[in-house]
């Protein structure tokens, strides 16, 4: 477990002590039995119906949703008090991951349940709320969802139309408008639905679908995950008792930003299961299919891909576990009878909004990256639906536009960093000057260790440096105008997203060495070689992209100078053997064999 | 009734065997609750749930880790896990850890009614262990058990299947059982329930403990001992006839006379 609290946003600045990150292989006894349990649910009771479920089988879906909640899997983050088990952050997304390593359409299903459709009342819920909601969430018996999409404002997700009218009496508000892309709109029983009171006062507010003038569309029909519910949700008239207002009129924009915050880290860690059984099935394909007289995986590129694939699934459990442990240590401090626990949750979550955003991009991406290399590895049976792969990429693509499409989360990443640094929270703009000053006369090489992995911690040290640069540089040149600068925004959220996986995955790999020796670490070591190997030169690359979008002529040169000075050192690490080696074990494991 | 259900952790059913020299190797292993046994915990809990059994102790001999496989069985519903661990008990035999296992049955009193075992463990695979036990203490068994009804205080009838049809076993208890896949569907340990298993009790017992010495077991209390572990030599390629029938069925005479030499 992750000892001490490591504030949001400080990986910019300094790297955590290993006892502050937490890395699979501390699971405990309790949290791989949790693990199980919910691996052999999804394995044994559901992937062997995922025809019917892709079928539109709703009556099967729903049945296999109540018997995930007679399981307790649907009830790891509400409080015990509620009849939940109140389970560290880690544990729930342990089973998060299990709960999404089969298939695509029920994991989302119970995402969204256990996530955006319970988590606004477990966090922002009254007293009474709570009691009425959370045990019935937690066991199943009602199904959760959230309304926040409408037609015209999908990633503008302020401009909602979607009116409510406290009623004469006080007793009631009256909900108008329509709600676009609800997911499990066609199996729940409730609904945290987003509208405004008195033309501009953002309020949420729980409810009940069997509610008179709730009507809903159509299913769409989707590229993936078929087997999920996505509909429209009209209200007309439609009274909503005053006691179901969650939270305050005027706050229901933070209740559906900061309950978005964990949809996006639960997003990545559902990616990280999901990254697991798509490279499984692969190798195992790889290794059964032969051409010209020998396996598939017998072939060069057929590993390289095998090991990339390996190496982004690594980097990424990596860094979600990381994150959970620092989500962990700060929720566990808070106390769910506190009457300001609705506002210290708020902030909690809020604390690590960043990493949230980067787990979500670099979730989505990865899975993209695995699936579309396990259709290539089928070759022609990847293409057609005999096969898992064509699956798993069809249901993958969501996840780069649901919870904040990835562009908007590319927005969010720097903004809410400069915020913070706005605000003094993180001590930001003091260590880009200092990093100024000290820049001219500064030496890389004369850094670099000796140990195993010298070079890549000295290649994260230096992406702390660029992002520092290119973030100081940036915000000196365009100061307000930088929210305009999308182009370079979007680089520099690259490069902080890069230098949060390089450092993951080297932290992680480090920790292993420090508590079983280099041996135990050896294909971790591979990988995070591999992983920086790819991404050093890349934030190089998109670092020059942004330096040149900050200056030009003289201060560019001298800039780029710099630039190269704090790249060019890096010694390439020799790929092919690295990767050989690693997609041989993989050859040999026929899975993600590492935890 | 009191029953004992033992426990066994064995390497997961998806494991790569792998040698290192001419002896297991062990890293990477993922260790589980012995499938068969599953069965058997199930059987108990549902007595427990029919109010036919008051107390379901789990029982286990292994290293350290062997702990897991026993949270296990509590998570599905057992009352209370025992234990035995020791050095000294490496390289025991199935002799020697039945003899091992009638010390713990002892020491926990002794009173039990009935004695729920795997019918096989996924890794020795030598379904002599219950047998063993039974024969140690002269009680009636009845192996590779598909259905069973206890009445408490009296008899247990317990349905094998044979070749060809089914044998229907009346054993009076105390009596050993051990059972079969199709006995029941274990269920999944439900995450309450795991949390529930932490908090119930677990003891552990050394050989001294239990009273025995360390040269009743291990290898020199052993009547059998492992040598050398080899893997199935690796399957070849296939090999394919081609060419007219007559051709054909030449080359294959030949080929099973003079390669394989099975004619
Ligand atoms: C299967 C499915 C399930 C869903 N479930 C839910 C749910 O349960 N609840 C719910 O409320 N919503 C849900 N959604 C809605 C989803 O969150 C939105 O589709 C998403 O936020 C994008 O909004 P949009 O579709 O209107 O796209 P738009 O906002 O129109 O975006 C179109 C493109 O423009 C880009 N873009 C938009 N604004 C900017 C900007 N400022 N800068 C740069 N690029 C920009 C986007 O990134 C995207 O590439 C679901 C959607 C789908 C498809």
């Amino acid at each position: 477990m992750a000892e001490e609290k490591v504030k949001g946003g400080t990986f910019l600045l300094e790297s955590p002590g290993l006892k502050e990150v937490f890395i699979p292989e501390e699971f405990t006894e309790e949290q791989r039995m949790f693990a199980k349990t919910a691996e052999d649910f999804i394995w044994n009771e559901v992937v062997p119906k995922s025809d019917e479920i892709e079928a539109k089988n709703d009556e099967l879906h729903i049945q296999l949703f109540k018997q995930a909640g007679e399981l307790g899997l649907l009830m790891a983050d509400i409080p015990e008090k509620y009849d939940g088990l109140g389970l560290d952050k880690i544990s729930s997304m342990l089973v998060q991951e299990k709960i999404s390593s089969g298939q695509g359409s029920f994991s989302v299903t119970i995402t969204d349940h256990t996530g955006i459709g319970t988590l606004p009342i477990a966090y922002f819920g009254t007293e009474e709320q709570k009691q009425k909601y959370l045990p019935k969430l937690g066991s199943g018996e009602l199904i959760g969802s959230y309304a926040l999409t409408e037609t015209n404002a999908g990633s503008d997700a302020m401009g909602i139309k979607t009116k409510a009218v406290l009623s004469e009496d006080g007793k009631y508000y009256i909900l108008n408008g329509s709600k676009q892309f609800v997911t499990n709109a066609g199996f729940a029983d409730i609904c945290i639905v987003y509208a405004k009171v008195d033309g501009d006062k953002h309020a949420a507010f729980i409810v009940d679908l069997k509610s008179e003038g709730i009507s809903l569309g159509p299913e769409e029909h989707k590229m993936g995950i078929r087997g999920s519910s996505t509909r429209a949700i009209f209200l007309d008239n439609v009274k909503v008792p005053v006691e179901n207002l969650l939270g305050e009129v005027g706050k229901g924009h933070l209740i559906a930003f900061n309950v978005l915050n964990i949809g996006r880290y639960k997003l990545g860690v559902a990616c990280t299961g999901a990254c697991k059984t798509s490279l499984g099935e692969a190798v195992r394909y790889a290794n059964q299919r032969s051409q010209f007289g020998v396996p598939i995986s017998s072939f060069g590129m057929i590993k390289e891909k095998l090991a990339d694939m390996m190496t982004r699934t690594y980097v990424l459990e990596s860094a979600s576990y990381r994150t959970a442990g620092f989500i962990d240590a700060t929720f566990s401090e808070l106390d769910h009878d506190d009457p300001e626990f609705g506002k210290k949750a708020m902030d909690a979550i809020g604390e690590y909004a960043t990493e949230c955003s980067i787990i979500k991009i670099f979730g989505s991406e990865a899975l993209d990256f695995v699936a579309d290399e396990t259709v290539q590895i089928f070759g022609g049976y990847g293409y057609t639906e005999e096969y898992p792969a064509e699956r798993f990429y069809r249901d993958s693509r969501i996840n780069r536009i649901f919870e904040g499409t990835n562009e908007i989360n590319r927005l969010l990443i720097p903004g809410m960093i400069m915020r913070k640094a706005m605000k003094g929270e993180l001590p930001l703009l003091p260590a880009a000057q200092k990093l100024a000053k000290e820049i001219m006369t500064f030496m890389p090489l004369s850094m670099l260790g000796s140990g195993p992995l010298a070079q890549e911690e000295l290649a994260v040290e230096m992406t702390r440096k660029i992002s520092l640069m290119v973030a100081g540089l940036a915000a000196q040149k365009y100061k307000e105008a930088l929210k305009d600068q999308q182009m370079l925004l979007a680089r520099l959220a690259d490069i902080i997203i890069e230098l949060y996986a390089m450092e993951s995955a080297l932290l992680r790999t480090k920790k292993v060495i420090e508590n079983k020796g280099e041996d135990a670490a050896k294909y971790h070591s591979i990988m995070t070689q591999l992983y920086v190997s790819q991404a050093f030169p890349k934030v190089g690359q998109l670092a020059q992209e942004a330096l040149a979008a900050i200056e030009k002529g003289d201060m560019l040169k001298t800039n780029l100078s710099v630039l190269r000075k704090l790249i060019r050192w890096y010694t390439p690490v020799s790929l092919v053997e690295l990767k050989t080696t690693l997609a041989d074990k993989l050859i040999e494991e026929e899975k993600y064999w590492l935890v | 009734m009191k029953i004992a259900v033992f426990c066994k952790s064995v390497p997961d059913t998806e494991t790569k065997v792998r040698l290192k020299g001419d002896r297991l190797d062990t890293s990477g292993i993922k260790y589980i609750l012995n499938p068969y046994d599953e069965f058997a915990v199930e059987e108990a809990v549902r007595m427990k749930e029919a109010k036919k059994a008051e107390e379901i102790v789990a029982i286990s001999m292994g290293p350290a880790r062997a702990q897991e496989a026993l949270r296990n069985a509590l998570a599905i519903g057992a009352d209370r896990a025992v234990l035995v661990t020791d050095d000294a008990l490496d390289g025991s035999d199935t002799l020697a850890t039945a003899k091992v296992l009638v010390k713990v049955l002892e020491k926990e009193g002794g009173d039990f009614d009935l004695l729920l075992f795997g019918q096989r463990a996924i890794d020795g695979d030598t379904w002599q262990v219950p047998s063993q036990v039974a024969a140690l203490l002269d009680l009636p068994q009845a192996t590779c058990t598909v259905a069973l009804e206890v009445e408490p205080g009296s008899k247990a009838v317990a349905t094998r299947l044979v070749e060809g049809g089914e044998e229907i076993h009346e054993l009076t208890l105390p009596a050993v059982i051990t059972c079969s896949k199709g006995l029941n569907e274990p269920r999944y340990p439900s995450l309450p329930n795991i949390m529930k298993a932490k908090k119930k009790p677990l003891t552990t017992y050394s050989l001294g403990d239990l009273g025995i010495d360390a040269s009743e077991v291990g290898k020199n209390g052993s009547r059998t001992e492992v040598l050398s572990y080899e893997l199935p030599p690796a399957r070849g390629g296939g090999k394919k006839v081609e060419g007219e029938p007559e051709e054909v069925v030449a080359e294959l005479v030949k080929f099973l006379k003079e390669e394989i030499k099975v004619i």
